[in-house]
This record gives C-alpha cells, sequence and structure tokens, in this order.
C-alpha cells in the first residue's frame, strides 16, 4: 500500500493562535508564569509603592523613632483535600505565615486567623483543624491574637478556606530580600524537594497511591535563627512553596536581574518524590515544600551555612545547590550529561503527561 | 532508582556519544519518532554531545500535538453547550484550539476534568448516570489499549452515558509518510519504544525495506537514545537497513499479544487527519461495533457540522514531520512561547518546539 500525504495539508501546515482568556483560570493561582502576569498587571498598577516593589515574601517597614522595624504577611490556604499525610489545612496555615515572617528574617509577635467555612462542614473536622493551629502555633512560641468567621452557603467554599497573617519583629541589622542578592552568592537549599506537593498529590481524588510520603510543612523559625547566628551576613531567604524551587530562582534572580546556575545532581529530592514525579510526568523543582528554605550566601560563607543548616533538625539533608551568574536574569540547570539548559516556569500547574 | 539511574549514568552517556562520534564518517540525519524522545534528547542535551556527526530530526510522535483542531473544538463546544463533563489526560486539556483550551472552557462554566486512567472516566460515568460523560481518547498504539479496556468496561456495564471523542493515531503511516516526503530528509529512525512494547516491530520491516531506512525500536532514557542512534549509525555505516531493537527489557518482536487483541475488539484502521500534517491514509483508530455506540459523534451528532480552519501563522506541520527545526520557525520564541503557543508543538511537554523552548541550550547564548 501507498501512503501519500495530502497535498493541501502540507501546503498549508498551520496552527491556530488561541485567544487570550479574559477570565480567572486555574493558571493564574499556580504560582508560575500566569500568577506573576496577575500580579505586574492588575495588582501592582493599582497598589504601586516602595515596600510592596521589594517583592519579598512579606513587607518590612519601620515602625518606631529608634529604628524597630516590624514585618508583616498573610496568606490564604486553600488545599485540598484538607487533611493529608504530615499535616492538614490548620497546621499549613500556621507554618505558611510564620514561615513568610521567617524569611523576612522576623521573629513572630502574632497571628490572626480567619475563616471561610461552607456550610455543611462537620464540626468535627472544624474542631480537628483548630485544634491543629493551635497546635502549630504554641510550637512556634506565637499566639494567634484575632480573628474573623464567615460561612457561605454550600457550594460555595470547599469546606474550610483558613486566612492567616502574621505580624513580626525584625531585629537590628538584618536586612534580608532579593535585592541584596550578588553575583557569587551561594545557593543552599535546607532539605529534599516537593515533599508537600507529592503528599498532597498522593491523596488527590483519582491518583492515590500507597507512598512512604510525608508533607514537610513546618515552622522554619528555629532553623533562620539557627543560620542568622551562623551567617549574619545571609542575603536572602525564601520558602518554596507554591511554584516550587523553580518559581523561586525565577522571582530571585529576576529581583536582583541576576542569573543562577544551579546543579541537577546536587538537588535534594527523596526517592519516593523522584518516583511519583518519573510517574506522572511531573518535575520536582516545581513541586511545593512547606518546610523548607533557600538561603543566599556569600561565597565564604557558604560551608558555615551549610554546617549551620545540617545541624539543625529540620536542615539534616541540606545541601548546596548552585550559584549566582552576573548575566541577564534567567536560571540555566547543568545536566548530569555535563550539558546545560534553561529552566522556564510551566505555564500553569504542573499537569501530568499522557506518556 | 532501579531502571533509571542506570539509563542516566553520566559515564555512559559520554562513552556512548563518543562512540558514536567515532564511528560516523559522514554527517547522517536521524529522527526520533516520538515526543518523548524529543523531550528527553533536549532536556539532556544529548543532540549537542553528538552534533559533530549526527543531527536529530524532532518527529510527529506527540499525540497531543497531532490531534486535529476540530477535535480539541469539538470536544470543548460539548464542554460548553450539552452539559456535559469532558475528560482527557492532563496536557490534552491544555492544548489551544480555535477558541482557547479545554481547560480554559471552566472559567466559562464547562465542566472539565483532568483523568489519570480512561477507566477513571467510565468509573465518573458510572457515578453520574444522569450526566453524559465524553472521554477524549488521544494518543498513539501505547494509550489506545487502556481506552480499549474502558471501553469494554463500559459496554458490559451498559453505562449509556459514557462516551469516547476519539483520536488515536497509528506510527507507522506516518512514518511511511515522512519517508516518503519530497522535503524531508532522514537517514534513520527511532521508533518508539513504548509504542513498539504493545504492537511489536513487524509492521516497521516494509518501510525499513522499501525506503532502505534503518528503524530502531528505542527507549527514553539517555542512555537508550544514545544506544539507539549508535546501533542506527552502525547500520548506516554498513549499508544496512534493518528494524533492530534497542529497547530489549520491554519490547518483543511480536509486541504484547492480550494488548494488541483488545486493540482489534474495539478499535478499526481509518484515514485520520493529523494536525499539521494532513489527512495520513490508514493513520487513525476509530471504534468498531458494537463499542461504535459510544461513539461521541452519535451522541452529539451536530459534532459533524464543527469544520475549523488552521490560520496561518504556526508552521508546526514542517516541525512534526522534521522538515523545519523549531528555532528555525520565525516565530519561535518571539510570537510563540510556551505562554502564548501559536500551535500545539508548543504546549505539550511532548512537543518539540516546547521542549525545545524549554531546555535549549543554544538559547543560552548571550
Amino acid at each position: 500500500m501507498t501512503t501519500k500525504l495530502d497535498v493541501q495539508g502540507l501546503a498549508n501546515p498551520s496552527c491556530p493562535a488561541p485567544t487570550e482568556t479574559d477570565r480567572i483560570t486555574l493558571s493564574h493561582g499556580a504560582g508560575a508564569g500566569a500568577t506573576s502576569r496577575l500580579f505586574e498587571t492588575i495588582l501592582w498598577p493599582q497598589f504601586r509603592n516602595d515596600t510592596l516593589g521589594v517583592r519579598h515574601d512579606g513587607a518590612v517597614f519601620p515602625a518606631g523613632p529608634a529604628g524597630e522595624r516590624l514585618a508583616f504577611s498573610t496568606d490564604t490556604f486553600v488545599v485540598h483535600p484538607i487533611e493529608f499525610p504530615g499535616g492538614d489545612i490548620g497546621s499549613l496555615a500556621v507554618h505558611g505565615t510564620l514561615n513568610d515572617l521567617a524569611m523576612c528574617g522576623a521573629e513572630p509577635l502574632g497571628l490572626s486567623c480567619a475563616l471561610i467555612l461552607e456550610e455543611g462542614l462537620p464540626l468535627a473536622t472544624l474542631e480537628r483543624i483548630v485544634a491543629s493551629m493551635a497546635q502549630a502555633a504554641a510550637a512556634a512560641g506565637v499566639a494567634i491574637v484575632t480573628g474573623d468567621t464567615k460561612v457561605v452557603e454550600r457550594g460555595k467554599g470547599d469546606g474550610i478556606y483558613v486566612n492567616t497573617a502574621g505580624v513580626g519583629r525584625v531585629p537590628d541589622g538584618r536586612v534580608v530580600h532579593p535585592g541584596r542578592v550578588r553575583a557569587g552568592d551561594a545557593i543552599l537549599v535546607s532539605g529534599p524537594l516537593g515533599d508537600h506537593g507529592a503528599a498532597v498529590l498522593s491523596v488527590r481524588e483519582g491518583i492515590e497511591f500507597d507512598a512512604d510520603i510525608a508533607s514537610d510543612s513546618a515552622w522554619l523559625g528555629g532553623l533562620v535563627e539557627h543560620l542568622f547566628n551562623a551567617v549574619p551576613e545571609l542575603h536572602c531567604l525564601r520558602d518554596p512553596t507554591r511554584g516550587g524551587l523553580g518559581a523561586v530562582l525565577h522571582e530571585i534572580g529576576g529581583a536582583a536581574q541576576l542569573a543562577i546556575e544551579i546543579d541537577e545532581s546536587a538537588l535534594p529530592v527523596r526517592e519516593p518524590v523522584r518516583v511519583i514525579c518519573e510517574l506522572l510526568g511531573l518535575d520536582p523543582l516545581f513541586l511545593a515544600s512547606e518546610g523548607r528554605c533557600v538561603a543566599f550566601v556569600p561565597e565564604r560563607d557558604a560551608e558555615r551555612a551549610l554546617a549551620a543548616l545540617r545541624s539543625h533538625a529540620l536542615g539534616a539533608h541540606a545541601a548546596r545547590i548552585g550559584t549566582v551568574q552576573p548575566g541577564p536574569p534567567r536560571v540555566v540547570v547543568r545536566t548530569r550529561a555535563g550539558t546545560r539548559r534553561l529552566l522556564l516556569l510551566p505555564a500553569g500547574d504542573p499537569l501530568p503527561r499522557i506518556c | 532508582m532501579k531502571l533509571v539511574d542506570e539509563f542516566r549514568d553520566p559515564e555512559l552517556i559520554r562513552g556512548l556519544a563518543a562512540r558514536i562520534v567515532r564511528r560516523a564518517t559522514r554527517h547522517w540525519t536521524v529522527m526520533e519518532v516520538c515526543g518523548g524522545q524529543t523531550h528527553s534528547i533536549v532536556e539532556n542535551g544529548l543532540d549537542e554531545v553528538i552534533a559533530e556527526r549526527i543531527t536529530l530530526l524532532h518527529g510527529p510522535g506527540c499525540p497531543v500535538c497531532v490531534t486535529p483542531l476540530e477535535t480539541l473544538d469539538r470536544a470543548r463546544r460539548i464542554a460548553l453547550e450539552t452539559g456535559a463533563i469532558v475528560c482527557s489526560f492532563g496536557d490534552m486539556l491544555r492544548v489551544p484550539g480555535s477558541r482557547g483550551d479545554l481547560l480554559g472552557a471552566r472559567a466559562y462554566g464547562g465542566d472539565v476534568r483532568v483523568v489519570y486512567a480512561p477507566l477513571d472516566a467510565v468509573r465518573l460515568a458510572a457515578r453520574t448516570p444522569e450526566r453524559p460523560v465524553v472521554f477524549l481518547a488521544v494518543g498513539f498504539e501505547t494509550t489506545a489499549p487502556a481506552v480499549a479496556v474502558a471501553a469494554r468496561f463500559a459496554l458490559q456495564q451498559q453505562l449509556e452515558n459514557f462516551h469516547l471523542l476519539v483520536s488515536h493515531v497509528r506510527v507507522p503511516p506516518a512514518l511511511e509518510a515522512i519517508a516518503s516526503a519530497p522535503d524531508a530528509h532522514v537517514d534513520a529512525f527511532l521508533a518508539a519504544g513504548h509504542v513498539c512494547t504493545i504492537m511489536g516491530t513487524a509492521e516497521y520491516e516494509p518501510i525499513a525495506a522499501r525506503f532502505g531506512i534503518p528503524i530502531v525500536a528505542t527507549g527514553f532514557e539517555p542512555v537508550d537514545i544514545l544506544e539507539g542512534i549508535a546501533m542506527a549509525v552502525e547500520q548506516l555505516e554498513t549499508g544496512a537497513a534493518k528494524v533492530e531493537i534497542q529497547y530489549a527489557r520491554a519490547v518483543r518482536p511480536a509486541g504484547n499479544p492480550i494488548a494488541r487483541a483488545m486493540l482489534a475488539e474495539v478499535f478499526e484502521i481509518a484515514d485520520r487527519p493529523w494536525r499539521g500534517i494532513g489527512v495520513v491514509p490508514r493513520g487513525g483508530l476509530v471504534l468498531r461495533p458494537p463499542y461504535d455506540v459510544m461513539d461521541a459523534a452519535r451522541a452529539f451528532p451536530w459534532l459533524e457540522d464543527e469544520t475549523s480552519t488552521e490560520p496561518q501563522q504556526c508552521r508546526a506541520g514542517e516541525v512534526l514531520r522534521g522538515a523545519l527545526r523549531p528555532p528555525s520557525c520565525p516565530e519561535y520564541g518571539r510570537r510563540c512561547t510556551p505562554d502564548h503557543p501559536l500551535g500545539a508543538p508548543m504546549v505539550s511537554s511532548e512537543g518539540a518546539c516546547a521542549a525545545y523552548f524549554h531546555y535549549r541550550a543554544t538559547s543560552l547564548a548571550p
């Protein structure tokens, strides 16, 4: 049998231009390209100010005549399912905001808790979540000092959404933000990547699987204090939550206007997380962690910083993953084969591949 | 990780690359057929380590990329106009149709869901008897058996609300089309290992003989791909043109007889339009009786009226048959990026343009 190509098809090989969406899609919340476009095109032009312009995890501003500084941060949690291996939406909401404060170098003073509850949520579930919040806050030595509760009609929420905000005090002399990152800085991560993202995936409807994975959700304040004690010159901290390490490197590189080069073989990823990523066609670089931080430190402090991280319980598997380079902002991965490739942000939530 | 790490070993990669470059006495052009292979090549920079002697062309093996525009537009209309639940594999839902992708239809009220296996769609249909469930079935001979199993279950359970919008494609006719196209020059093919795991290698024998082209059924890890290329180069250097199996840990010459029987029970071969390429004779699969009762075209007869014309900006067709390398496209990285794709190869992680855009080391040049 002879096979012939459709002549017209050959002459006019083409694909369509997709229409830009004029509505919010899930991509806008995925923490990658669409999220930053949403910020740059809708939020930033209206809210524009110097404090927001620092583009850090929280705002740091002066709060007294003697040069005292406060850090202020907020985060909303919509994770589904609300309970997962290693945590739940309550502990996650406390850790998330406390960690944002920690990434500003701040010691927490107090937290708020706003709950949006869906009609029909079992009270027993709410009790578990709230107890989990109280426990997580107590472990960090901070109180939940104000809050709000709203109930929405059944079908208008997903059981429970939690917003937390936190205020912290930034000790004298501590200045950590993306603008301080310099070419030559060493890039460290405090532990294996993507445990939280993989843990949530493992209980999501349709892809439940048995794996020895628990969320890494944890308060990082203790680890961060330990690191500051060893390396007061710390330049920048960031927790790789939504969008994972990949998004963090893009944000910091973009804000600092510097290139970032990481070594693929140095990235710490637990074996079960790797297996899940291989099976589903996902990249652990873009999976969320909720109890890890990325630290940018001067090269001369790199070894000391790594030793400090590793001597803390939450940093036992810390690793140096790369170096900040001069040059235009971009993220480059040195592959195991010795070649280099660009790391780009995914267009939306990571989707499993067909094959 | 077992069966992964040993096939990504840097020493082995370097050794194989050196062997290929040493063995080749001239420049050869090799096409990897499958998008999964393209992904692995570009992710690991394998094309660079052998560039001295080998040009790698990226073939049409991205099922997401070759799914016709019409099929996408039909799926979107079903989602928006009928109240049906439309589901498919994740990356399929982000491929642009004429009026946007399927995931985007959710923002306009469409019920579009990611499923991880076709059987999940059958379970969904069993749970929601009051609503039609349409599974957009795409993929090569690799994914088709799982759809065949789903169709069988749906028939057994007499699920009248389960429908299949089928766009399955077959690899061998596409290889024939590429080998006989006037503007393509391919010295050897790396056939897709997973397709051969199902179908075996017999279908490729006549193609290798007729076009005098070596065909090596090859796996997806870096070491697999370089070994497949080394086998192809060895054939080219010795004037051979036969079908060989590199991916021996998964491929048997006869394939998987159970899966093949399942395919034969549920599907029959038909001509099929491939997006960007045109109608490929015997290039696809359609449901055969009694399974054709679940063909979405029966449940939604107005689908036949949905015709879509492809605008002219994207040269995906040339990319898909290896006539144009993605970075050579005038729109690549300019008007066409993964955030704003002009065509499907820039969307799927299997797509050649997206693979280049995500990983391309040449774009590292200042």
